[in-house]
């Protein structure tokens, strides 16, 4: 099947999550963008405006994800216009197919396309490398998906409400920037239903700490003066 | 709108920029597909898994289709070329249907279109990265054949890819016959699929089996086949050589 190593598919820096709940979608994404080991933007932001009811969360190359967002807003554009109403979601994802499929050769990005339409109401895309569309119930992305396959394995369930949805994105991306080198920053999300688009942004320090992570303080000195006369152990 | 679907820029021969005319490796792929043929028609078998590398990524994928009245297709391969596959199958079919003179394509024309495009696309270097199973009845004529990514195709009365091939071909060369019911035919696909999942990596555990006759084609829901590991050399495997594993 495989010729090879090098040719096996490999993560891209992000981690990239979308989630279907009782009445819409919900997107997260962190915000670590990388060139090689070097932060080059600490706070991106992942999750792009393709229509006023479909958005796209992008992972692999910065660049290649940002073209194709670019392109499918414009063809979305044109498309409502004629169309005369908001185009679906479905239409959205198969537009991001053409550009990925028919350039596999070329692109590197993985995307979840996630929005919610009045014939379908809120629905996921998954469009992976290669271009394949897969409609779920709720897909990850990105090198920093690797973490949370098993995560995701225990802790999903059908017909979750909006809060519980967001929870679990939130606590999911935080897990993943935990362990994953190429991710990190804040967490953001984006909720879309049929009242609206709701963005939201959780700084790291509203984040739970998970294992052999630490409550962060303001400077050792803190500890010292409160602390025991033997603070500095030897 | 023609930018999206035109291909890409025209590239010289073979060599310099010819790597961005040219698919050069998978990334979300299927594994086997099984077919036989049974007293009314043909039955098919395959796991609902879509690999990414050694990931077993997706788990919900139907590379079962039907196509038009008399065929159904299997894919193993890249997930993405099967779904252009079905554009221009689907394509196809509707042309017939357009023609309205009370003539269909069969299973035979299916699958000889498929091969067509199957080694046209070959020949230029840029494959479409499947196996494909087409199976059919047309006017009481069962038809069951493969072709896959070079173009290499034949019809025989069981067929599979990739690994199917090497685990479930053997065991249906000695026990498939002519006439087997559908009960039977059911049973040894399963047995076929049961040894895939425990002898093949990329196998997930969640299948689908796929009938056509000449009244129509069913594609059952998913389900999970049981597996076997009671066994006493399982639970004690260095028995009488410890120190082995």
């Amino acid at each position: 099947m495989d010729s090879g190593d090098v040719n096996a598919p490999h993560s891209m820096g992000t981690t990239i999550i979308g989630v279907t709940y009782d009445g819409g979608v919900v997107l997260g994404a962190d915000s670590r963008t990388s060139t090689g080991m070097y932060v080059a933007n600490r706070a991106s932001d992942k999750i792009t405006q393709l229509t006023d009811n479909v958005y796209v969360c992008r992972s692999g190359s910065a660049a290649d994800s940002q073209i194709v967002s670019d392109y499918v807003r414009y063809f979305l554009h044109q498309h409502t216009i004629q169309l005369g109403q908001p185009s679906t979601v479905k239409v959205a994802a198969n537009l991001v197919r053409l550009l990925s499929y028919n350039n596999k050769n070329m692109l590197q990005t993985g995307l979840i396309v996630g929005g919610w339409d009045k014939y379908e109401g809120g629905k996921i895309y998954g469009i992976p490398l290669g271009g394949t569309v897969l409609e779920l119930p709720f897909t990850i992305g990105g090198s920093g998906s690797s973490y949370l396959y098993g995560f995701f394995d225990q802790a999903w369930k059908e017909g979750m409400t909006r809060e519980e949805a967001e929870q679990l994105v939130v606590k999911a991306v935080s897990l993943a920037i935990a362990r994953d080198g190429a991710s990190g920053g804040v967490v953001r999300t984006v909720t879309i239903n049929k009242d609206g688009v709701t963005r939201k942004f959780y700084p790291g320090d509203t984040l739970p700490l998970w294992h052999e992570e630490m409550e962060p303080q303001n400077s050792l000195l803190d500890t010292l003066s409160a602390a025991s006369p033997e603070p500095m152990v030897s | 709108m023609n930018l999206a679907d035109s291909t890409p820029a025209m590239n010289s021969l073979l060599g310099s920029e010819a790597d961005s005319q040219r698919t050069l490796y998978p990334y979300v792929t299927g594994t086997s597909v099984v077919g036989i043929k049974y007293k009314d028609g043909i039955l098919l078998a395959a796991d609902m898994g879509g690999s990414y590398g050694s990931t077993l990524r997706y788990k919900t994928v139907e590379r079962l289709k039907p196509v038009g009245k008399h065929s159904i297709i299997g894919a193993s391969g890249e997930i993405s070329d099967f779904q252009e596959i079905m554009r221009y199958l689907d394509e196809l079919i509707l042309y017939d249907n357009m023609w309205d003179d009370g003539n269909s394509l069969g299973p035979k024309e299916v699958h000889n279109y498929l091969t067509r495009v199957m080694y046209n696309r070959r020949n230029k270097f840029n494959p479409l990265w499947n196996s494909l199973v087409l199976g059919g009845v047309k006017n009481g004529q069962k038809y069951l054949g493969t072709v896959n990514m070079i173009g290499v195709h034949y019809e025989d009365n069981h067929v599979a890819t990739g690994f199917g091939n090497h685990l479930a071909r053997p065991i249906l060369r000695d026990e498939w016959h002519e006439n087997l019911t559908f009960e039977e035919g059911v049973k040894l696909l399963e047995k076929c699929m049961r040894v895939l999942l425990y002898r093949d990596r990329s196998a997930v555990n969640k299948l689908q089996i796929a009938k056509i006759t000449e009244a129509g084609v069913t594609i059952s829901q998913p389900y999970s086949l049981k597996t076997f590991w009671d066994f006493s050399a399982f639970k004690n495997p260095t028995v009488g050589a410890e120190g082995s594993w």
